[in-house]
């Protein structure tokens, strides 16, 4: 295979999933031979779609998580939640160029890694990326989208542990749960061959890889790391719902990119991932403030935050593989899941899941990824074919959902207890009443 | 000389500042503070987190006058602070025993 042709190493997406595993199989052969007729050229409309796309994602994670995170913790660790995201993401984009590219989309590989292209070796202005159909895009554009991914999947997980994970524990576990964690599950459900794949599991933008995988390792690094000092009996109320909205805002915003740019054209697959991520939004943000109101509280604006998110996490995985009315329900229905999740299971349980990275990305994700299985129907207005079966999709659905809770579960652990070894893991007492702000970064965020 | 200490709803405080200045008083100090008495707090619920706060805001208003004018200063400052509910706050009067203004060093009722 030329250089300039990659293997296909794509999301699956509506018109492809039409397909399934036929065309996962099909295409490295077809590949070969447009290379051998001529070298295909990128349409600068789905090239400038995707750089859209990539820095819409990017919007997500600065300012949109830190904004939205940082509202959520108390004023004396605000500095330090935004700055973990910040420091994380940035050494996540110097690891997918370095190593993490070839580890999850590499031109050698089996079912669960890749190999090659360390450095991005071989990549040119001139390299191209396969998509969906025979169009192609820069691969430039292709590693900077799915960097953003990678990026923002490792900020999701530090919602969990905020207000007392030393700085240095979040950038000595950040490269090994790239590494072992998030690499190798973008490999199987995203890159050709891939375990998922292959099974012809649908996830549309990453409900599997990005929302169950951060959710999962947010709740296995929360457990392990224990609860803040003084949790739950000392209140622990949020010190800016302002910002909350405005990172919500932001988040959603910048999902348009993470959702409609998955569709990796500027095409009609992605025109549908566009609308879904509009309604199944709109129906999770009032569903949960409806559930509030039947919970006999009020409803509130974290409610509404809460709602947004919840429904942004659940159509990822069924954005371009749904349709908007199937979207709506599955919005709706995610949003009363996670509002059990978080405001009955985790006290039940008593764990310390900060900010509810695993309340609402994990239980979302899930939701979305078994979710999507159904949507697809076309009787239910999915893009799925005639031929479509609710049940055996489901199956393969589930299959791929656990696995990935297994893979992140393990290694997260194995990641944090590295960085335990070689850091300690928590700041100490003083330090965690005092506020991290100060204690890890010498500041205040508000004088 | 007394001191005059009310606490107060937040937003009677305009109310009792243009009381106070009908009957002379020509200064106060003001401050932002929480308590609670009979007034029961506000129940804040975040994602099913319960918080319930006992301590209600309130406003201190001070107010130094001479013996004479105190009576009348408490009767203003009752009349304009009552909206009728419970937590309308109360009012405490002391003894001073002493006042100096920094300025010029005049002391007692002078320095009022």
């Amino acid at each position: 295979m030329k250089g300039e042709i990659m293997t296909i190493s794509k999301k699956l997406c509506g018109t492809a999933a039409a397909l399934g595993a036929t065309l996962a199989a099909s295409v490295p052969a077809w590949a070969q031979d447009a290379a051998a007729a001529a070298a295909p050229v990128p349409n600068p409309g789905n090239n400038a779609w995707m750089m859209t796309s990539t820095l819409l994602v990017f919007l997500m994670i600065l300012p949109g998580l830190a904004l939205f995170y940082g509202g959520l913790t108390r004023s004396k660790n605000m500095l330090s939640t935004m700055t973990q995201i910040g420091a994380a993401s940035a050494f996540a984009m110097l690891a997918w160029v370095i190593w993490g590219y070839g580890t999850a989309f590499g031109p050698e590989g089996n079912s669960f890694i890749a190999w090659g292209k360390y450095f991005l070796s071989g990549i040119t202005p001139d390299s191209t990326a396969a998509t969906f159909t025979d169009e192609v895009i820069s691969e430039y554009v292709f590693v900077c989208f799915q960097m953003t991914f990678s990026a923002i999947t490792i900020s999701l997980v530090i919602g969990a542990v905020v207000e007392r994970m030393k700085f240095a524990a979040m950038m000595v576990f950040t490269p090994i749960w790239l590494t072992i964690v998030y690499y190798p599950i973008a490999h199987m459900v995203w890159a050709g061959g891939g375990l998922f794949f292959d099974m012809g599991a649908l996830d549309f933008a990453g409900g599997t890889v990005v929302h169950i995988n951060a959710g999962i390792s947010a709740l296995v690094a929360c457990i392990i790391l224990g609860k803040r000092i003084g949790y739950p009996k000392e209140p622990m109320p949020p010190h800016s719902l302002t910002l909350t909205m405005v990172g919500t805002g932001l988040l959603w915003v910048g999902w348009f990119g993470f959702n409609a740019g998955s569709a990796l054209e500027a095409n009609g697959s992605a025109a549908l991932a566009m609308i879904n991520t509009f309604v199944a939004t709109a129906s999770a943000a009032l569903a949960w403030m409806l559930v509030e109101k039947l919970a006999g509280h009020k409803p509130s604006a974290l409610g509404f935050c809460s709602g947004v998110i919840a429904g942004l996490v659940a159509v990822t995985p069924a954005a371009g593989n749904s349709g908007p009315f199937g979207a709506i329900v599955l919005g709706a229905v995610a949003s009363i899941i996670c509002f059990i999740a978080v405001s009955k299971l985790k006290p039940m349980f008593g764990y310390d899941d900060s900010l509810d990275a695993f309340g609402i990305h994990g239980v979302g994700g899930i939701v979305g990824a078994i979710g999507t299985g159904i949507v697809y129907a076309p009787g239910l207005g999915g893009p799925g074919g005639a031929d479509f079966a609710v049940g055996p999709q489901l199956v393969t659905q589930i299959l791929a959902v656990v696995a990935t809770i297994i893979w992140s579960s393990i290694g997260t652990a194995v990641a944090i207890y590295v960085a335990k070894a070689l850091t300690g893991l928590r700041v100490s007492p003083d330090v965690e009443r005092e506020g991290l702000d100060l204690g890890e970064h010498g500041e205040r965020a508000y004088n | 000389m007394k001191l005059i200490m009310a606490i107060i709803k937040p937003f009677k405080l305009d109310d009792v500042r243009e009381a106070l200045s009908s009957v002379g008083v020509a200064g106060m100090t003001v401050s932002e503070v929480k308590g609670f008495g009979r007034q029961k707090g506000q129940t804040e619920i975040y994602r099913g987190a319960e918080y319930s706060t006992n301590m209600v805001p309130k406003i201190k208003v001070e107010v130094v006058c001479d013996d004479d004018l105190a009576p009348r200063v408490v009767e203003v400052v009752q009349q304009a602070a009552n909206s009728g509910a419970i937590g309308d706050g109360k009012i405490f009067v002391l003894d001073v025993a002493q006042a100096v203004r920094i300025r010029t060093g005049e002391t007692g009722e002078t320095a009022l």
